[in-house]
């Protein structure tokens, strides 16, 4: 069948050739639709022998589908060419700015206060609060500072107004008071942090006259210094996110702790930057000691049944110096490129998974 | 308390190097702050010797010198006048940094003459002022040896910190003394040996008040001669900081530093009659030595002769009480004041000295009849003169305390094993009286611990000789009962508030608690009882009653920094009043400026009222407040805008949040551009959810059946709040209607003056089945004539 052949090639080179889906249906319409050429050549078969028909049906079947498929395709190759040419020309200049959506951010303080948090409320810890306007006693008194003791002065106090019966209320000059508070409060035993905003009448390069300090209580039947120091250990690699840090106590005083230690953590010093963890160097990051007898009968707990410790420390300090900010002051200038520079992602949520620790082999 | 290595090593015999001295200070509770070796600067200056001097070409007062350092010869322009062949002297090289000017010598050339390193005075080097010039030394000074070593300048500084329980180091002696029983060395004590007097003292000494100065040594010394008190003595003043004035004057502060004993040296031509130890009289006055007169109330312990009172018992003595290079008779005072009574008055009259420093802490009792001896030797060692008899008022206080104690204590508190037999050793070391009761311990304290007051205290003793850095880690055991750990639903509605408020996109700052009280009363009633008596500075001296106005500065200092968008929030306490019920938790944000940065494809609108709205909501729905039951109505505090703010409320008394404009009127006080917008959530108005069993949320309840959506639009009064409107229409089925939401407002031309539009778009969300469109067309003219019916409104 000579004239298949050439019909098949004519065909396919006419689609070949057709620029718009619109001529390619046109060639079918003309070839398969049903006035079509491959559609009379199909009414033939019914003339035929059939033997004829044997030979000839199977041929112009094999045509009709043939062309169907060119058909389809070419169809299909020139609506991807229209695509790609409207893509093409709906192309935009990517470089343009998105816009930087909201940019907010958490303060520094906020940040270490919630690292801080996560790691004792891991350990056992809840966190008591406490007046920040507070009364001599808490803050003082029962604390084991009277009136004169030296002690008192190296608060540089902010004092209020004597009241009728002659109290002067004072800013909490430390966050001990919340101590006195939880134990007047509630049952031992205890196991409580206290954060908060304290105050002194202090301004100076490396003083603020508010700053803040978290405190640690536990109070227990058997709690000794040991006890302390693994604490304090345990807070600062995780803190610091070191394993190697170096831990000091030195002999140390406060009223409200006998026998009472500060606490030192190995660092170096380059090129004006504090490194945590290396080094030979010593930096005081805080104080801490066993609850000192009298501060217990104040808040009429047994010494003979009841002891523990307690230790604070600065936490706009120990922002500082985890991550390398310079200047305390800046810490409450609200000043945006501070902000921007220092604050934290809202999302960026404190959490023990996400900090560095490795686990050492075993032995 | 600072003092030379020299210093300490008369008292303490010891073999062990500067390192170790100083890290057992630190480890026994005397931390070393600083340790300052003053040879390190003069390190390169050595001695050396002029062989020759010619004088220089092209200048009449320099000379040519020819200098041996011992190393190499050495050409060197001088002007010194003393310059000459054979001079020996103390020579910088070029290179070396003269300590006193920073001045670094280079290799020069003086008017054409060659000059390498030069010779130097006494100033250039810190050692004195003579500049006349240079330094002489003898003829026998080693050429080429170090200069610092061959003039005894190597002593280094040593500064602890003292912690006030530690008044026993407030002198070299009693540091030296703990040092020996921390096992680095021997103590030397000091010669007390009395000294016979050759006379009664024609001055005597009554004490009144036997409460404020229990006991007063004196000693009349009789024709002595004031004048400059030897170089040792100078020097150890000088390494103190202190400028020494006379024999007199240095040995009571020698005496106070050294021995730790304050002391004060009369001149006893001006003492007329005999010395009274009493209270002052309420009026009473006296010119100190600081030259400031000082008014007492009745008190204050004052020593006074029979006319006026010359000082102030333990704090500072009178201006006319000291002595003066032409004194020629002393009388010696030395007392033991009263450590609280010194502390209050030294506080009273705002006097720091370092007698009051010493007698507040307590200075060692016995150290009153030792030390009237060692001053003495001193006086008549420097000055001569016939010491009296020693003239002693009162009794020498007992202050040792004598505590039981359980050795087995040490490992309870401290958490460290020492045996028995080592604590009573330790305690021995450091001048306790120890008896061995077996089960417990009889332990009595030293003359000069003060501090000792119960067991624990020797706990501490004992371990900080022993060594706090022996101390152990151990984990924390279980607690005895259970207790509750973890955050508060409180605490963690503040923490999930402030993260919010950052996803928000305000910045959280923190500010101070205290304000200008001017600025305090734009926002509250002044309350007396919130302003400090004693601020850090004037205009900020009132707690603040609420957080806005330091937002609001903030805005306006960044503003002025030229970024003119702003959006900060805090959260801390606002003050009502001194009550702990007063102190109210609050996060507050601002907003200043524009919505958004200028951008290609957003328009910069200024921010206004909604986008307050919308970070109190934001806010309220993240810490679990169902805002869709709240009431927002228009009556928001006085420093809002008042048409454009609004309260959040669950009542009428129970508010949870402010929002709105700041009034213009506070921000032209507050010195602030708007436009500025702000918001208040008082987290402790908003209850907390009733606490449940379990985290369980509870199915899900959503419907298979088509949801149906309607628009509307309605003319309605200008003045009707459009959640009116919104409220009507979701009365008509509560369990159908699933969404109310107005999307469109609209005044001006085609609708009359006094009404507006509403559109507003409906969702219903059937149950059962699908509704038809009956159903939907009676749901329709419900809606519309309840909204005729309540609002007045019409359809558009």
């Amino acid at each position: 069948m000579q004239d298949l052949q050439s019909l098949e090639t004519e065909i396919t080179a006419k689609l070949a050739v057709a620029t718009s889906v619109g001529d390619v249906e046109n060639i079918r319409i003309a070839e398969l639709g049903k006035k079509g050429r491959v559609s009379l050549l199909m009414r033939e078969l019914g003339k035929m022998t059939p033997e004829e028909k044997n030979e000839f049906g199977p041929k112009l079947n094999q045509l009709k589908n043939t062309l169907n498929a060119a058909v389809i395709n070419r169809k299909n190759t020139l609506e991807e060419e229209t695509l790609n040419i409207k893509l093409q020309s709906e192309g935009v200049d990517i470089s343009l700015s998105a816009g930087s959506g909201d940019n907010g951010s958490i303060h520094p303080i906020t940040q270490v206060l919630d690292e801080v948090t996560e790691i004792f409320t891991e350990m056992g810890f809840s966190v008591a609060e406490g007046p920040e306007i507070e009364e001599d006693f808490y803050n003082f008194t029962a604390l084991n500072i009277p009136e004169e003791h030296p002690a008192r002065q190296m608060h540089d106090t902010f004092y209020f107004p004597e009241d009728d019966e002659g109290n002067r209320k004072v800013l909490r000059t430390h966050t001990s008071p919340m101590q006195i508070r939880t134990m007047l409060e509630g049952e031992p035993p205890y196991r409580i942090i206290a954060p908060g905003r304290t105050y002194r009448n202090d301004s100076d390069a490396t003083h603020t006259p508010m700053f803040h300090q978290v405190e640690a209580l536990v109070i227990d039947k058997n709690i000794h210094m040991g006890h302390l120091k693994w604490c304090i250990e345990e807070f600062c690699k995780k803190f610091y996110e070191r394993d190697d840090i170096k831990i000091r106590f030195r002999p140390s005083y406060f009223p409200f702790t006998e026998p009472s230690a500060e606490v030192d953590i190995g660092c170096s010093f380059k090129d004006g930057e504090i490194l945590i963890g290396e080094g030979d160097d010593w930096l005081e990051i805080m104080g801490c000691g066993m609850v000192n007898e009298r501060v217990l009968e104040n808040v009429n707990l047994d010494p003979k049944e009841y002891q523990g410790f307690a230790f604070g420390l600065g936490l706009d300090r120990a922002a500082m110096l985890k991550w390398g900010i310079p200047d305390l002051r800046e810490f409450f200038t609200s000043d945006l490129r501070w902000l921007k520079h220092y604050g934290f992602q809202a999302l960026d949520i404190p959490s023990l998974s996400t900090r560095n620790s490795s686990i050492k082999r075993g032995k | 308390m600072k003092f030379t290595l020299s210093w300490l090593k008369t008292y303490l015999d010891t073999d062990v190097d500067l390192f170790t001295i100083s890290e057992t200070l630190t480890a026994i509770g005397l931390e070393v702050e600083e340790v300052i070796d003053p040879t390190e600067g003069l390190k390169p200056f050595v001695i050396a010797k002029i062989e020759k001097t010619e004088q220089h070409p092209n200048a009449d007062k320099l000379r040519v010198c020819t200098v041996n350092n011992g190393n190499e010869i050495i050409q060197v322009v001088c002007g010194a006048p003393n310059a000459k062949a054979g001079l020996i002297g103390a020579f910088a090289p070029s290179g070396c940094t003269i300590p006193t000017n920073g001045l670094k010598l280079k290799p020069s050339n003086i008017r054409g003459v060659d000059s390498n390193g030069m010779m130097c005075s006494e100033r250039e080097l810190g050692l004195g002022d003579d500049h006349d010039g240079i330094i002489v030394l003898p003829s026998d000074a080693p050429i080429g040896a170090s200069f610092a070593d061959y003039a005894n300048l190597n002593d280094p500084t040593i500064e602890i910190a003292i912690t006030p329980n530690h008044q026993d180091a407030l002198g070299v002696y009693g540091i030296a003394r703990d040092l020996a029983a921390a096992g680095i060395g021997t103590l030397i004590k000091p010669d007390i040996s009395k000294i016979s007097g050759n006379f009664k003292s024609p001055i005597t000494i009554n004490i009144e008040d036997k409460n404020a100065c229990p006991v007063f040594a004196g000693r009349y010394i009789r024709g002595v001669k004031n004048g400059p008190s030897p170089e040792w003595m100078q020097r150890r003043l000088i390494s103190l900081g202190m400028k020494p004035i006379s024999a007199l004057v240095d040995i009571t502060n020698f005496m106070t530093h050294d021995y730790g004993r304050p002391l004060h040296v009369f001149d006893a031509d001006n003492i007329t009659g005999n010395l009274k130890v009493r209270l002052s009289k309420s009026g009473e006055k006296l010119l100190a030595l600081d030259e400031k007169e000082y008014v007492f109330d009745d008190q204050v312990c004052v020593i006074s002769d029979n006319k006026a009172i010359n000082s102030i018992g333990g704090v500072m003595g009178g201006a006319g009480s000291g002595t003066y290079d032409e004194t020629k008779n002393v009388f010696l005072e030395c007392a033991w004041f009263d450590p609280i009574r010194t502390a209050m008055t030294g506080r009273k009259l705002g006097i720091e000295s370092d007698a009051r420093y010493r007698f507040e802490r307590g200075v060692d009792p016995s150290t009153v009849l030792d030390g009237i001896e060692i001053a003495t030797r001193l006086i008549l060692d420097m000055c001569g003169g016939q010491p009296s008899e020693v003239e002693v008022s009162g009794k020498v206080p007992v202050i040792s305390k004598t505590i039981i104690m359980r050795p087995e204590r040490v490992k309870e508190l401290g958490g460290i094993n020492i045996s028995k037999a080592e604590v009573i050793d330790i305690l021995k070391r450091l001048g306790f009286k120890v008896t061995d009761n077996d089960k417990t311990l009889e332990v009595t304290s030293p003359s000069w611990r003060c501090d000792i007051d119960r067991e624990p205290d020797l706990v501490e003793e004992v371990l900080r000789i022993y060594g706090y850095n022996k101390i152990v880690g151990e984990p924390l055991p279980a607690s005895s009962r259970d207790i509750v750990a973890g955050l508060s639903p409180m605490q963690k509605r503040i923490r999930m508030a402030k993260r919010r408020a950052a996803v928000c996109g305000l910045r959280e700052v923190i500010t101070w608690s205290f304000i200008s009280s001017s600025q305090a009363m734009l926002f509250a009633d002044p309350k007396p009882e919130l302003i400090l008596d004693n601020p850090v500075s004037s205009d900020l001296n009132a707690m603040r009653p609420n957080l806005l106005p330091n937002l609001i500065t903030a805005a306006g200092r960044n503003s002025d920094r030229g970024i003119k968008s702003v959006a900060l929030f805090e959260a801390g306490n606002q003050f009502y009043s001194d009550k702990i019920d007063g102190q109210n938790f609050v996060i507050a944000g601002i907003r200043r400026g524009q919505k958004n940065e200028r951008h290609w494809q957003k328009n910069s609108e200024d921010i206004n009222v909604y986008d307050a709205k919308a970070d109190a909501i934001s806010i309220l729905n993240a810490i679990g407040v169902k805002a869709d039951n709240a009431q927002v109505v228009a009556e928001a505090p006085a420093w809002y805008h008042p048409g454009r703010s609004g309260v959040i409320r669950l009542g009428p008394k129970n508010i949870m949040a402010y929002f709105g404009e700041i009034h213009p009127n506070i921000l032209k006080k507050l010195d602030v551009k708007g436009p500025l917008v702000g918001f208040e959530i008082m987290l402790g108005n908003i209850p907390l959810p009733r606490s449940k069993v379990g985290n369980s949320r509870g199915p899900l309840k959503s419907s298979d059946f088509q949801s149906v959506e309607r628009d509307f639009a309605f003319v309605v009064s200008k003045d009707l709040a459009a959640e009116q409107l919104v409220k009507v229409i979701s009365s008509v089925d509560k369990k159908l209607i699933d969404s109310v939401n107005v999307f469109d407002v609209y005044e001006g031309a085609g609708i009359d003056d006094g009404k507006k539009s509403i559109a507003v778009n409906v969702r219903l969300q059937p149950f059962n089945k699908t509704m038809t469109d009956d159903e939907i067309e009676e749901f329709r003219q419900d809606v519309i004539s309840i909204v005729i019916k309540k609002t007045g409104g019409t359809l558009r």
